[in-house]
């Protein structure tokens, strides 16, 4: 019986846990909670892995990786090279590490900066002249100037990543709906009761013990009906695809600001992605890539790997992605209501911190506690002091994003 | 001063910039091929020694008008040929040509992009010595070379008769025309399709014209197979009878009708719709072409219609173009040109009946044919993508799932029948795979070189 049937039939679908957003970080949650026994629902207005989860670069990025997640971040990367074993399914992961590239003297400061940083938590990142650089990756243009390679950094497909873990969810039980959207939820007395209609606009009123919000750029809203603020904002990754390349670098490869990014799949398709990241329509939820910043991409790309000018870029995509200022998520109980926990507003690297992520979570709603070091990410941060700024915003985001109305 | 786009220089863009050419605006035609013509009126190459009298036969004379007038237009206007819209954004059209790239904000756009075959996946299809029916007629045209020198001609479409006559008149043996819709279906289809006498007759007279050259017509077979080992040696069909044929040929050209190439438009932010009769998503637009904000939408890349109806509706998008600039009317007959055209374009049913397109087949496929030819995915890699659980039968999750619709194409060639297998079992309308820039590959070069 599939998702939607089950939320059909005459029975109501009453959860222990109901999860709002079927993106990664809520089909995981949902698996991490099946593993403990928990009875579990998944809401998701449109197709599991719709927006951001999917249309990511697909990077799992520790190089560089800001203090207060990297420790979460080391401890999603070694969950993330057992996931396809624990879930049965390939996620395309390839463990190849990344390469970040430095082209002038404020960004070879930055490589050895990120390496000592790195050091400190524990992860080896290796410091590389230029003419090893180019010994190592002869295809690297004049520009290059030094590099640095951390071998545990990965990626992973994300387009299969939110799917197979509802799959994997799924087959312990849970169930998993597509096209019903949550309209409207409220805490009383016996948990949560949760307005839902599904794609033919019938409604009916769903009940849980606990609520998972999961809902990404959306996420906000379901906060504020729980009198709670998350201040995100939505922009979206710039991404694009060559037509097959005859193979020429295993790592990804990635300037220090990410200004540029790129890698090959197996089938020798360069993926290309780079910041800063883009304002996007969270209204329509439809979003293209502008073309003159594609443009501006392949220059940049161009730079680092001059033979790619021979090929052809095939496709672009972009999709919504929530942020906070802090380019940290929300993760953890509400500070209202007991019974909700907020796993949203990943700034972008919730495909990384995914794994560690959902079994917090998992951790939190079944004992109480976890020794997960989650604590930077709580929502009381938004209170009292203020936005926190770690980042410097103007890498990460165009000046539409940042100058937003409102 | 007011600037015009039209993108495509067939006979609906030729059309339009005819109609423009005494209003106080400045048009810019745009045109993927290196001269006029779009792929009706394509020309031979320069310096080519091609009798397009001959091979045209009685349509030579619309030929050569278009030529004369796109000739003298194309002199007048900024015309840039071999020029590709590989995006529409913000009130510009983005240009790829050898120049490199470029930005053109417009005031107004009319797009003209014409169609492309509708391919049905079939066993071998994608074996060298296989193209589409378009295809071997753009190289006939275009470079007066055969696809090969014993040729089969099947599948169901407008140019099926058309372009095996016209292989036929350049002295290349036609092995066979297998034409998968029964002679029956086209009979019952013919008061519809009388609406359009200019383009029966042209039909009626190709059929005649392959019956004189001795041309063996199989209607109402069913294409089984493209045969061969390194190329394509024969194709085998199931005649209406029943029995297998088998004919030995060295190229097939091959389609099931037409498709409107929508890409554009749909960046453009045209709505495209669900036609159940054709099984196709077409632009929505009024009788005029007006397609959204400051859209005009002209020709087959609206509703395939042929060339007559191209020509009224480039007219008719241009005159309501001026119409909505409150700029003075152009001297087109609006009332008449609009009776015509929906008279020619008013038998979607006709069309769809007598160039059936057999969407049965696809439930049918053997799960090792390809159905990707880009990235060489087979019918059962999608079918097993849409066995998994949590797979909604949506085109565009399938697309990401398999892989089908990601190559060079964009699913430009597999969408329809993607769309096909996405849908069997579903009562409903077909999905789509929704369109992305580049609309066709982007070469990297023309970006330059940024200071990273």
């Amino acid at each position: 019986m599939s998702g939607l049937e089950h939320f059909r039939a005459e029975n109501a679908v009453d959860a222990e846990v109901a999860i709002v957003g079927g993106g990664l970080i809520g089909c995981m949650t949902a698996h991490e909670l099946r593993r403990r026994g928990r009875s579990v629902l998944v809401l998701e207005r449109g197709l599991l892995g719709g927006q951001s989860s999917g249309v990511s670069f697909g990077s799992l990025r520790l190089q560089g990786q800001h203090a207060p997640e990297l420790p979460l971040a080391l401890h999603a990367q070694a969950l993330w090279t057992e996931v396809e074993t624990l879930i049965g399914e390939s996620v395309e992961f390839a463990g190849h590490g990344h390469v970040h590239l430095a082209v002038d003297d404020a960004q070879e400061a930055r490589l050895a900066g990120n390496a000592e940083h790195g050091r400190a938590f524990g992860l080896p990142i290796e410091l590389i002249g230029r003419q090893e650089a180019i010994r190592r990756w002869p295809f690297l243009g004049a520009s290059v100037r030094a590099a640095s390679f951390s071998a545990r950094d990965a990626v992973v497909n994300p387009r299969l990543v939110a799917p197979a873990f509802a799959r994997a969810a799924q087959r312990l039980g849970a169930t998993i709906c597509e096209r019903v959207e949550v309209l409207a939820a409220r805490h009383d007395a016996g948990g949560f009761a949760l307005q839902c209609r599904d794609r033919d606009g019938a409604e009916r009123t769903l009940r849980a013990e606990v609520l998972v919000n999961a809902a990404g750029a959306w996420s906000g809203t379901l906060a504020g009906w729980f009198g709670e603020t998350i201040p995100l904002f939505a922009a979206g990754p710039a991404e694009m695809v060559t037509e097959p390349v005859p193979r020429f670098v295993e790592p990804t490869m990635h300037v220090v600001d990410g200004s540029v990014l790129f890698r090959q799949t197996s089938r020798g398709n360069v993926v290309i992605g780079g910041h800063p990241r883009m304002s996007v329509d969270a209204t329509t939820r439809r979003t293209r890539v502008p073309p003159d910043k594609m443009l501006t991409n392949l220059g940049r790309l161009v730079a680092i790997a001059p033979h790619l000018r021979a090929y052809a870029v095939i496709r672009s995509w972009t999709g919504i992605e929530g942020y906070l200022e802090d380019m940290m998520p929300v993760l953890g109980p509400s500070a209202t209501t007991p019974g909700l926990f907020h796993a949203c507003a990943f700034s972008g690297h919730g495909l990384q911190l995914g794994p560690a992520a959902a079994k917090a979570l998992a951790e939190l709603i079944t004992t109480g506690a976890t020794a997960l070091p989650i604590a930077p990410f709580g929502i009381g941060r938004f209170s009292a002091e203020g936005r926190r700024q770690v980042h410097s915003l103007a890498e990460e985001f165009q000046d539409d994003v940042l100058h937003r109305p409102g | 001063m007011t600037r015009i786009v039209i993108v495509g220089a067939g006979p609906a863009g030729i059309a339009a910039a005819d109609a423009l050419s005494a209003a106080p605006v400045e048009v810019t035609l745009i045109d993927e091929a290196a001269r006029p013509g779009g792929q009706l009126y394509r020309s031979p190459a320069p310096g080519l020694k091609l009798d397009m009298s001959r091979l045209l036969g009685s349509s030579h004379g619309a030929y050569a008008a278009f030529h004369d007038k796109a000739a003298g237009l194309c002199r007048r206007l900024d015309y840039r040929p071999g020029t590709l819209v590989w995006s529409i954004h913000g009130g510009a059209v983005h240009l790829a040509s050898a120049s490199g790239a470029a930005a053109l904000p417009y005031d107004a756009l009319i797009l003209a992009t014409g169609a492309t075959d509708r391919i049905m996946p079939a066993p071998g299809w994608t074996l060298p010595g296989v193209f589409t029916l378009g295809g071997a007629q753009a190289l006939l045209k275009d470079q007066g070379v055969a696809i090969g020198r014993r040729v089969v001609f099947c599948g169901s479409s407008p140019l099926l008769y058309l372009a095996a006559s016209q292989y036929l008149r350049m002295g290349v043996k036609v092995a066979a025309v297998i034409d998968s819709t029964p002679f029956a279906a086209k009979l019952r289809a013919l008061p519809d399709m009388a609406r359009a006498p200019a383009t029966l007759a042209a039909g009626l007279r190709a059929m005649a014209e392959l019956r004189l050259g001795g041309v063996p017509i199989h209607q109402g077979a069913r294409i089984e197979r493209f045969e061969g080992e390194e190329r394509l040696a024969a194709v085998q069909c199931r005649a209406g009878a029943g029995q297998l044929v088998r004919i030995a040929c060295d190229a097939a050209a091959y389609g099931h009708g037409l498709r409107p190439e929508a890409q554009l438009a749909e960046l453009a932010g045209c709505e495209l719709r669900y036609d159940p009769v054709q099984r196709l998503h077409l632009p929505v637009i009024d009788g005029d072409g007006r397609a959204g904000e400051r859209l005009y939408i002209a020709g087959d890349g609206g509703h395939i219609g042929g060339g007559q109806a191209a020509s009224l509706s480039g007219a008719l998008a241009a005159a309501a173009l001026l119409d909505d600039l409150g700029l003075p009317a152009s001297d087109v007959d609006r009332a008449g040109s609009r009776r015509s055209l929906a008279r020619l374009r008013g038998f979607p049913n006709g069309i769809a009946a007598a160039f059936r397109w057999p969407r049965e087949q696809v439930v049918a496929l053997a799960d090792d044919t390809i159905l990707c030819r880009c990235e060489n995915i087979r019918v059962g890699e999608v079918r097993a993508a849409l066995r998994q659980p949590m797979a909604s039968p949506d085109a565009n999750r399938i697309k990401a799932v398999s892989r089908c619709g990601m190559g060079r194409c964009q699913g430009r060639f597999c969408g329809p029948a993607l769309a096909e297998l996405v849908g069997a079992g579903h009562a409903g309308e077909l999905d789509r795979l929704r369109a992305q820039a580049p609309i066709k590959p982007l070469p990297i070069a023309l970006a330059g070189e940024a200071a990273p």
